[in-house]
């Protein structure tokens, strides 16, 4: 990559790529809630959803088992019907050699999580090391976290070097850049943030919003402040940075929300999932159920749904 | 003795913070209560009426712009004139001859206690006709008060400062300009409250006062398209006249009837709905964001 | 500063095409609509005297919808003596607390009949059912309810004064949001202890008579609300009638001067909210893409039929290029066609006339040497419709730039500083809202105090609030609608 001159202040930087209001771009938002998805394209976007899933399990408590699961999961959502697998499965970096067993030569990639996710506080060289041996073990993706106190304390250039150096680390793997967006707290820190490391990042790297593990997660709000990021990033490079909502998108409603917010934002070109995933765990099973509503004509209960949580 | 020869003034109309003739030359004479020629008053014409109005539309700008403060400082400044020379507006004021010189007495001074009310009203109008508003959304709204711009004042024959000052005080403590027509029968008092205007630190052009025949001058008052509201106390006919003018540039329109007592000393013809009837209401929204 | 986002290369452009379309998602709730409207005088539907009816039809496919009542001076006569006998009798000296409850109930009626009227309105209008479901109706229930609660304290409008009602008062409304405009009429007059008769527009009376029906479900008693369908002559009765001793009316600034002439040798008091002609100025330093927003929901909401459009936009010229990009992209994705379909977002347009208006200016627009864009989207075989179209090289002479066209067509032009903007932003003899887009408060509080219009959106643009006060300077008419200072509008100062 070219050396990137980083700005050296966020005023400095919004002068360049503009700012977001707050109530503006939620009014917006709003307006995908209200589109109406019926018979056919319901359908289409249910599939499509299916496919840009990363099936996500990050827990202390994850063992080879449970990823063997999730990737029975992953390849084969539901047993019944033509429903696709999903994108990725993702999981913790001592977990990757497990999914390599199991989903290793498949369509479903293994992505994992590196670099002291989800905190990230930890030396550069640790977080690098975890990174070369998540890709050593056959991670296809990394989801890397960005130092958020270098951006928050206006160390751009040092943000952006060690996305820099994550980027080489990768080699020929994919990079999700988490922002940790509820820990950027406003949308013009999540707009000059998506900036600061698209400028670092290759062509089909994803910009990813959050890690799951703090108070707020993807919500329309901040998936449209990177989208709006990508879409005006792209114009002006020719540079496609892919996205990924992550955490708090739990039903085939919101998933759909968040793909009408890409289809009227960046267009068709963006609506497959090389460009656009969700990273999540309990969302599959209720795209899935909505599938088979559509496919049966009934409402189906939760337990017919494989490693579906709600018993009652 | 020797008799000294007085020096008889001129009675000239104040526009623009000038004090002028009418353009066309003409004047009309005017008698004093026993008859006798008192002088010589300009008669304006719609050419007159043109110049006051480009005159208040230079002041406009700048006198809307004045602090509240400040304009409430010169309003009570013109009380202190006219209270310096209320003596011999009252002799104004009596030389109509209907006025007993004690009611003329009584006009100066409810006059003089009408600009100290307005004084105040300068700086607190605003908290009661303005508002905050509590909208559903997720944004900031207010409501400010604005002046309409240029007033067409036109006075009633009675009442001959009381009147016109009623008429041209609420327009001027939100920072309007006034082109005002004084009363028909009794302009010398307009003469001399010019007088005092010019010397109350009001910029010129603010209030510009011109005598002449309401016949004369009413349909230019209704037409002219640069003058934003008309306030007044006419009959009829005149409001007819005025009011389809009015509609040409939907003008606002708040005329009393001439034709009807009207008791200019009554507190009701004061105050800040007096000051609401020549505003304009503008509402500002802003998101309330991060 | 430059930005660098605003060198775009159209070989990068962005594709919005059909991979993945949206089906059909109409709109199939019954309006309960009746084949027949009659007046509605006196708490009852009556017949108009001459037993005269005329068809209203859905702009969106031209076929009838109802016969609507056609009322005559007579009939005028008969709901105006009918609002004065409920105005001496009942209303008028009816407790403001007691007034307060029938609103109270009329605003939780209208909710709960509200997607019966939102198809209604949408059958009947051609506006996008997602407006009318999502802000005409739900509007309209928030302005009763709103007004509801001032009806005990009146005596709060003027301070140290008392108030007092007008009697009857006649009320003319437009066609572009039936029930809200009559709500925006009604709530006020009836809270201040009024009593109505309203004229609906010609091309949307459905709504307003079945507000008929809501009174009756409401109990109001009868006589306090009267509704004469008809054409121009129906409302020049009820302006001109000499019971209406204060006239509220909704339209253009040319039927605005009308009424003033035609009201010139009365004392009846007038409110009269006119045309616009906004500005909408975007500054380089703006959120661009919520201007944007702005900007579409200021031109393109409601196909462009509302007073305050911001139809001229004012962009500062080194963003003028980026932001007419952003522009583009952002109308390829606008839905125009059945207005029924809840992913419609620019529906009919509201009358044959209409479209001969709108179409004659674009037509001006072009001759006169500006630039026009539209998205070429495919439209309706049957049915009024426009596209969304852009002007650019536009001139402060042109037509597009000095008339209100009153439909989904904006015309663009630049300035360079603040001050250029707000001189061509108050260039008109209307002066009803404006907009401003920019990250520096201290130039929004300027350019708001600056602009002559009654209303100032600033980063944002046509929001509506029962408790904001709506209403234009100069040529877009006087008197205020909402909030205080609209309520006080419907009252004497005694």
């Amino acid at each position: 990559m070219p050396a990137v001159k980083a700005p050296t202040s966020l005023r400095r930087l919004f002068d360049e790529i503009g700012t977001v209001d707050q109530v503006g771009i939620e009014e917006r938002v709003a307006k995908f809630t209200t589109r109406s998805l019926k018979k056919k394209s319901k359908v289409f976007g249910l599939r499509l959803a299916v496919s840009m899933v990363d099936l996500t399990t990050l827990e202390g408590k994850d063992t080879p088992g449970k990823v063997a699961s999730l990737c029975q999961k992953a390849l084969r959502p539901h047993d019944i019907g033509d429903i696709p697998p999903t994108a990725a499965v993702c999981v913790y970096p001592a977990m990757v050699k497990h999914a390599k067993k199991h989903v290793g030569g498949t369509s479903v990639k293994i992505a994992s999580v590196a670099t002291a996710f989800p905190s990230g506080q930890a030396p550069l060289k640790t977080r690098l090391a975890e990174v070369h041996a998540a890709v050593n073990d056959g991670a296809d993706e990394i989801d890397m976290v960005i130092n958020r106190g270098a951006f928050l304390s206006g160390e751009f250039g040092r943000m952006q070097d060690e996305i820099a150096a994550v980027v080489e680390a990768c080699g020929q793997s994919t990079l999700k850049v988490i922002l940790e967006v509820s820990e950027l707290e406003t949308y013009d820190h999540i707009r000059a943030a998506s900036f600061l490391a698209m400028r670092v990042i290759r062509p089909g790297d994803f910009i990813k919003t959050s890690t799951g593990k703090t108070s707020s997660n993807a919500t329309l709000g901040n998936n449209q402040v990177m989208l709006e990021a990508i879409r005006d990033h792209f114009l002006a490079t020719g540079v496609p940075i892919a996205m990924k909502p992550a955490g708090g998108i739990r039903t085939a409603k919101q998933a759909l929300h968040f793909l009408i917010a890409v289809k009227e934002t960046l267009g068709d070109d963006w609506l497959n999932n090389g460009r656009y995933r969700f990273g999540a765990s309990a969302l599959l099973n209720d795209l899935v159920r909505q599938l088979e509503k559509e496919r049966t004509g009934a409402y189906q209960a939760p337990w017919n749904f494989s490693e579906a949580t709600e018993g009652y | 003795m020797s008799h000294r020869l007085l020096i008889t003034k001129t009675p000239k109309c104040y526009v623009g913070g000038a004090f002028i003739r009418s353009e066309s030359g003409r004047v009309m004479a005017l008698h004093d209560a026993s008859d006798g020629f008192f002088a010589n008053i300009p008669q304006c014409t719609r050419k007159d009426l043109r110049n006051a109005v480009e005159a208040a539309a230079r002041a406009g700008p700048g006198w809307a712009k004045r602090s509240a403060f400040n304009r409430g400082q010169i309003l009570y400044r013109l009380a202190e004139m006219m209270e310096a020379r209320a003596a011999e507006l009252a002799e104004a004021v009596a030389l109509g001859g209907a006025s007993q010189a004690q009611a003329a007495e009584r006009e100066v001074a409810a006059s003089i206690e009408r600009v100290v009310h307005y004084a105040g009203w300068t700086d607190k109008y605003e908290a009661i006709l303005g508002s905050v508003n509590p909208v559903a959304s997720a944004h900031f709204n207010f409501t400010v008060t604005e002046p309409m711009g240029i007033i067409g004042v036109i006075a009633p024959d009675d009442s001959p400062l009381l009147a016109l000052i009623s008429l041209i005080l609420p327009a001027i403590t939100s920072g309007n300009c006034v082109v005002a027509l004084a009363s028909n029968t009794q302009p010398y008092p307009s003469i001399l409250l010019g007088e005092m205007l010019a010397t109350c630190d009001l910029p010129g052009g603010v209030v510009n006062l011109l005598t002449g025949l309401r016949s004369e001058m009413v349909p230019t008052f209704a037409t002219h398209e640069h003058i934003r509201a008309l306030s007044g106390a006419v009959n009829a006919a005149d409001r007819k006249t005025l009011k389809m003018g009015a509609a040409e540039s939907v003008k606002r329109v708040r005329l009393l009837k001439a034709e009807e007592p009207i008791d200019w000393f009554d507190d009701k013809m004061q105050g800040v709905e007096e000051i609401r009837a020549l505003i304009e209401f503008k509402t500002t929204w802003h998101p309330v964001g991060a | 500063m430059p930005k660098t986002t605003s060198k775009t290369n159209p070989a990068r452009e962005l594709v919005f095409g059909d991979l993945w379309e949206y089906d059909p998602a109409p709109e199939t709730a019954d309006p309960k609509l009746k084949q027949r409207y009659d007046l509605f005088i006196n708490g009852a539907f009556v017949a108009p005297k001459k037993g005269s009816y005329f068809a209203t039809i859905n702009p969106a496919n031209e076929t009838k919808i109802a016969d609507i009542a056609l009322a005559d001076a007579a009939d005028v006569n008969s709901a105006c003596i009918a609002a004065q006998k409920a105005f001496v009798s009942v209303w008028g000296k009816m407790p403001g607390k007691e007034r307060g409850k029938y609103l109270y109930r009329i605003a939780r009626l209208l909710q709960d009949h509200a997607r019966e009227f939102a198809i209604a309105e949408t059958l009947d209008g051609g506006k996008a059912i997602k407006e009318s479901r999502d802000f005409d109706i739900p509007m309209a229930a928030a302005h009763f309810f709103y007004h509801a609660g001032w009806a005990d304290k009146l005596e709060h409008l003027a301070p140290g004064r008392k108030v007092a009602p007008h009697g009857v008062v006649g009320q003319v409304i437009p066609w572009n949001f039936p029930l809200l405009m009559l709500a925006w009429k009604i709530a006020p007059a009836l809270a201040a202890g009024n009593c109505v008769v309203l004229k609906p527009a010609e091309t949307t009376s459905i709504t307003a008579l079945k507000f008929g029906e809501i009174c009756q479900e409401a109990g109001l008693p009868n006589g306090v609300v009267n509704i004469v369908s008809g054409a121009a002559e129906t409302g020049a009765a009820v302006i001109s009638h000499p019971l209406t001793t204060k006239v509220a009316f909704t339209g253009s600034t040319e039927v605005g001067k009308s009424i003033m002439r035609s009201l010139a040798g009365t004392d009846k008091k007038m409110t009269l909210e006119l045309g616009g002609k906004a500005a909408n100025i975007v500054f380089d330093d703006a959120p661009l893409d919520q201007a944007v927003e702005g900007i579409v929901n200021g031109i393109f909401f409601n196909q462009g039929h509302v007073c305050c459009a911001g139809s001229r936009l004012l962009v500062q010229e080194s963003v003028a290029d980026e932001v007419l990009a952003k522009l583009k992209r952002r109308i390829a994705v606008l839905r125009v066609g059945d207005p029924m379909d809840k992913n419609t977002d620019l529906g009919a347009i509201n009358s044959r006339e209409q479209l001969a208006k709108i179409t004659d200016l674009a037509k001006s627009g072009v001759t006169e040497g500006a630039e026009k864009y539209d998205t070429g989207c495919k439209l309706p075989a049957k049915g009024f419709f426009f596209r969304p179209t852009i002007f650019t090289n536009v001139s402060m002479s042109h037509r597009i730039a000095r008339e209100e066209i009153f439909g989904p067509v904006l015309s663009i032009l630049t300035f360079r500083t603040p001050e250029e903007a707000l001189e061509k932003a108050n260039n008109t003899p209307y002066g009803l809202s404006a907009g401003v887009w920019t990250d520096k408060g201290s130039r929004i509080l300027k350019m708001s105090a600056q602009l002559k219009a009654g209303v100032v959106w600033a980063n944002t643009y046509n929001k509506f609030d029962p408790t904001s006060p709506f209403g234009g300077f100069k040529e877009s008419g006087f008197g205020r609608e909402g909030g205080k200072q609209g309520l006080l509008d419907y009252l004497s100062v005694v």
